[in-house]
């Protein structure tokens, strides 16, 4: 007795279950916005890893007047140490990327296994987690940034944790929110009441739903980290052995750019970091919407259906 | 119609499960009386190798609560339950594992029961894996193809590297029995196994179910449908706001049933035949919430023969009708 | 609400409704494939079939409430008017005025922040058939109708029951008093007492202002209870139509037999048995019999030549051979 196997009339109800990487992926390719967004970002993150290479000058090296103009041979002209500007800037975004990658990342583990362990154990440990999560939420970000940076002195690495450990607390509310729901679908149910450990469980069942929109997530993470970053270059917290995004642009409010009317030291390198900001915002955006459940309510709206005429009997005009 | 006299498979006393109604932080505050939601108020029952009992109920009887607590997956106020002779009621998680392997349990939903990411092979071989059973990969392929053919889902192999979303309904739900069986388990509680499937699939699960019964397994069955349950158990036990009401042989409660609450019942389940339509009793209102139970006989408000002891007295279930082990509780039969 | 036996045409005719829907790659889905049938004041319908047969894709034409992926042809004549045939326009007056629907779980589709009473008058209002105090007059009727105490409209939906909230979905229904009222699964995740009350509730809707009922559903019994005709859908089509009695004890398409062997019975002997296979994709133009794969009275027309609905004797009509060549369906 053989069995069909695919069950029509269901057409078109169900969608089929993409694989975790193909959902991604497929939130992408359908929307121009996310491709967009995602060349952009693909294009900064090249000329940033290849700035040693690509970068037409050398950074620490004058190769011209004080705030140069734009020429032919300096698009952008010079900064305020005489120093070529789209050099400068492939070397500073390439600060910049990491600082935001790397803060991200830190984000990302520490909210990540609060909001994983508050979803999925709940109770108490929930209650605890969240209050820890409420009160990091409150503190106010850049106030404790310039605090903790100006007392611990400036270094990428200490850039880098403080604002990892600010910017974890939506990523946890997001990843516990789902990871809850996950807990309750049935066949977690059905792998916990067969014995299975709770890692099992964690990395079998729940990791995969939650890993799309944890991705999501950390693509609009980076933008927040990133404006972070060159918030505290701005003020003078940055590292100052590097040049970053921010950094550039405090150098060039420092030496009086604006009153000289050198406005290409600070249009581009505030150009790059909005660039780079809404670059993460619409591919993260672009994934999120992929995530949510369509709602299925086509029948509740009366819009208009196409009326066809036939001649004959219906099923012979297809 | 079960096998051996002996130790009944799955054997429960006196269960009680209560839940606390959330108070919320003002009622916290104002130390209002703490409520709660009587899902079961004591019930004794048995299952036998090789029996089918259905417990029957509409929503908020406690039918789906017993199940779980039979399963330990909920924690009982009171009560024992015992498995193959042996008390399960107060083992902690690590006694209870090894037990998990013998009693299985059947959702309602098989669009829901299967990971959505995991093709039919792993799905089935799940439960192995994570109780070690199995010496070798090619063992344990070997009982997945073994389960799959049980639940006819043959040619196993064109079902193995098959998605959930692949299979229709009834082919989910074999595939969910198929990892349930895999164990070997000697006890199944199927949670409204069909509710969700259509009517032309329904009775070959059904029917596949039973040929597990005739091979030993012991199935405890979680159902509304009362036809379904007439046709399939050996026993029915009737719920109503946490207690059973009625209980006995499946054709004998069907066919003189013996409490007020199963006659109404059986009164308004339709029947196929457009001709059988018998004097429908339909009892007003609905099952009151289990929070607040009426006193004395706990069906009394809604009783058609009613009369003023039934809200004095609870009654006990006791030998009613002419099946064997058929009893009721009601102090007017 | 149009009297009883006005004119020469029937309340309700379908006539050879298609619908199809738009999928992905340019193909279509042939959801509905030339569904007729009549209805007239007072008398019940049963449209049945299970999943994927068409059965609610067929009522949300009627009433207009298909997505623009669909496309429609076929006629709807109410009192002899074809409402379908200028789109949205000419379906807009009659939506609701004279045919109403109670969707598949239409209780969980109330608006939870606005008592059940304020639900109804909007309704009335919106239809431009009451308002303010007369509205809410009309309200307590029409609740009290379906057996709600009318001090219940100041009540959320939350605070009523499952069977409380499905009347109050029935009562929104008949609040513009229309001829015909289509219930798709009404009683599906309803208790089977409650379902009781609904189906009486129904019963003596139709009964006392003749009111047509248009039931969709894929359970036999309740079709054998409420309804004196019923239609069996299957891929699309009717297979088979005629009175509940006649499809039970005289079956002519073995669906429809093999539909009721599969329905368990409170008393009947005999266990009951599934049809093998599954229904055909829909998607793709079918040769011969939608049904034959799973056929046990299958023969060689059968997988060539695709069976029209014949008229049999006793207002009754069938789609398969067998009819023809004279051999017992059973």
């Amino acid at each position: 007795m053989s069995v069909a196997i695919r069950e029509p009339g269901a057409v078109i109800e169900e969608e089929p279950i993409r694989s975790r990487r193909g959902l991604v992926w497929d939130a992408v390719k359908r929307r121009p916005s996310a491709i967009f967004g995602a060349m952009l970002l693909l294009l900064v993150i090249l000329g940033a890893l290849l700035a040693p290479v690509l970068a037409p000058y050398d950074q620490h090296q004058q190769v011209g007047p004080v705030f140069g103009h734009p020429s032919a041979s300096h698009p952008l002209g010079l900064d305020d140490g005489g120093i070529d500007i789209v050099t400068l800037l492939m070397w500073a975004a390439r600060t910049s990327l990491l600082v935001g990658f790397a803060a991200t990342f830190v984000s990302m583990v520490i909210g990540g296994t609060i909001g994983l362990a508050a979803g999925y154990f709940s109770g108490r440990t929930d209650t605890v987690l969240m209050r820890i999560t409420d009160y990091f939420i409150v503190i106010p970000d850049v106030p404790l940034m310039i605090v903790v940076a100006a007392i611990w002195g400036p270094s990428l690495f200490h850039i880098i944790i403080v604002i990892g450990i600010l910017l974890w607390t939506s990523t946890a509310r997001v990843l516990r929110a789902q990871v809850k729901s996950v807990r309750e679908r049935v066949y977690v149910k059905r792998a916990r009441s067969l014995g299975a450990s709770h890692a099992r469980i964690v990395f079998r069942h729940v990791l995969p739903q939650v890993a799309p929109l944890l991705i999501a997530t950390t693509v609009l993470t980076i933008a927040v980290a990133i404006f972070d970053e060159t918030a505290l270059a701005f003020l003078g917290l940055g590292d100052p052995s590097r040049i970053s995004l921010g950094k550039m642009i405090e150098n060039a409010f420092q030496r009086a750019a604006i009153s000289t009317g050198a406005w290409w030291a600070i249009v581009p390198p505030g150009a790059l970091v909005a660039v780079i900001i809404l670059s993460c915002s619409l591919l993260g955006g672009a994934i999120e919407d992929a995530l949510n459940p369509r709602l299925r309510v086509a029948h509740l709206s009366a819009r208009t259906f196409r009326l066809r005429t036939l001649v004959g009997r219906g099923s012979e005009a297809v | 119609m079960s096998t051996n006299g002996s130790k009944p498979l799955l054997s429960v006393d006196e269960l009680v499960v209560r839940y606390p109604l959330n108070r919320g932080l003002v009622g916290s505050l104002a130390r209002r009386p703490q409520r709660f939601v009587h899902a079961v108020e004591g019930i004794s029952f048995s299952v036998a190798r090789g029996e089918l009992l259905a417990l029957v109920g509409e929503s908020g009887c406690g039918k789906t609560t017993t199940a779980q607590a039979v399963l330990r997956l909920v924690e009982p106020v009171s009560g024992r339950i015992e498995f193959d002779g042996r008390e399960i009621t107060g083992l902690q998680a690590r006694a209870l594992r090894p037990l998990r392997r013998r009693m299985q349990l059947i959702y309602q939903d098989p669009y829901e029961s299967l990971d959505p990411r995991l093709a039919v092979r792993a799905a089935v071989e799940e439960p192995l894996v994570i109780h070690g059973l199995g010496d070798s990969k090619a063992d344990r392929r070997e009982r997945v193809r073994d389960a799959l053919g049980r639940v006819e889902l043959n040619p196993p192999e064109l079902f193995l590297d098959r998605y959930p979303h692949e299979l229709s309904g009834g082919q989910r739900q074999r595939v969910a029995i198929a990892a349930s069986i895999v164990l070997g388990p000697e006890l199944l509680v199927a949670d409204e196994p069909v509710s969700m499937l259509d009517v032309s699939v329904r009775a070959g699960v059904l029917n596949l179910l039973d040929r597990l019964r005739k091979d030993g397994l012991g199935i405890l069955m979680i159902t509304h449908d009362l036809s379904t349950a007439a046709r399939f158990a050996d026993r029915i036990a009737v719920m109503y706001l946490g207690r059973i009401v009625e209980e006995g042989p499946a054709r004998s409660v069907v066919n003189d049933p013996q409490h007020p609450y199963t006659k109404a019942l059986l009164s308004v389940v339709p029947r196929r035949d457009p001709r059988e339509r018998s004097r429908r009793q339909i009892l007003s209102g609905e099952a009151p919430d289990a929070v607040r139970i009426p006193s004395g006989c706990r069906f009394n408000p809604r009783c058609p023969i009613a009369v003023p002891e039934c809200r004095e007295i609870d009654p006990a279930l006791e030998p009613a009708g002419a099946g064997a082990g058929h009893r009721a509780a009601c102090i007017r039969v | 609400m149009p009297a009883p036996g006005a004119g020469m045409s029937r309340l309700l005719e379908v006539e050879d409704l298609n619908v199809w829907f738009d999928l992905d790659g340019g193909r279509e889905l042939h959801a509905v494939q030339g569904v007729s049938f009549e209805l007239d004041p007072g008398e019940r319908l049963g449209l049945v079939g299970e999943s994927g047969c068409g059965k609610t894709t067929t009522v949300l034409g009627l009433l207009g409430l298909l997505p623009p992926s669909a496309s429609v042809s076929g006629r709807v004549l109410l009192n002899g008017v074809d409402i379908v045939a200028g789109g949205e326009e000419t379906i807009r007056p009659h939506r609701w005025i004279d045919i109403a629907i109670v969707f598949q779980g239409a209780m969980n589709a109330l608006n939870p922040v606005k008592t059940v009473g304020s639900q109804i008058v909007e309704v009335l209002e919106l239809h431009g058939l009451a308002e303010g105090r007369q509205a809410r007059k009309r309200t307590g009727e029409l609740l009290e109708s379906v057996g709600i105490p009318r001090d219940r409209a100041e009540r959320f939906p939350h605070e009523f029951s499952g069977g409380m909230r499905q009347r109050a979905a029935i009562a929104m229904a008949l609040a513009c008093n229309p001829g015909i009222l289509v219930a798709d699964e009404p009683t599906t995740a309803l208790d089977v007492m409650v379902q009781a009350q609904i189906l009486e509730l129904l019963d003596a809707l139709c009964r006392d202002f003749g009111l047509a009922l248009l039931l969709v559903t894929h359970d036999l019994p309740v079709v054998a209870e409420l309804c004196d005709r019923a239609a069996v859908m299957y891929a699309g089509e009717i297979v088979e139509h005629g009175p509940v009695d006649a499809l039970y004890h005289d079956p002519r398409h073995p669906y429809t037999r093999l539909l009721f062997a599969a329905t368990p019975d409170l008393y009947g002997e005999g266990v009951p048995a599934s049809i093998p296979g599954a229904p055909p994709r829909l998607d793709v133009p079918l040769t011969g019999c939608p049904f034959h794969s799973r056929c046990d009275r299958v023969f060689a027309r059968c997988l060539d030549e695709r069976p029209l609905l014949r008229g049999l004797e006793g207002a009754r009509s069938a789609a398969c051979h067998l009819n023809d060549v004279g051999a017992e369906v059973r």
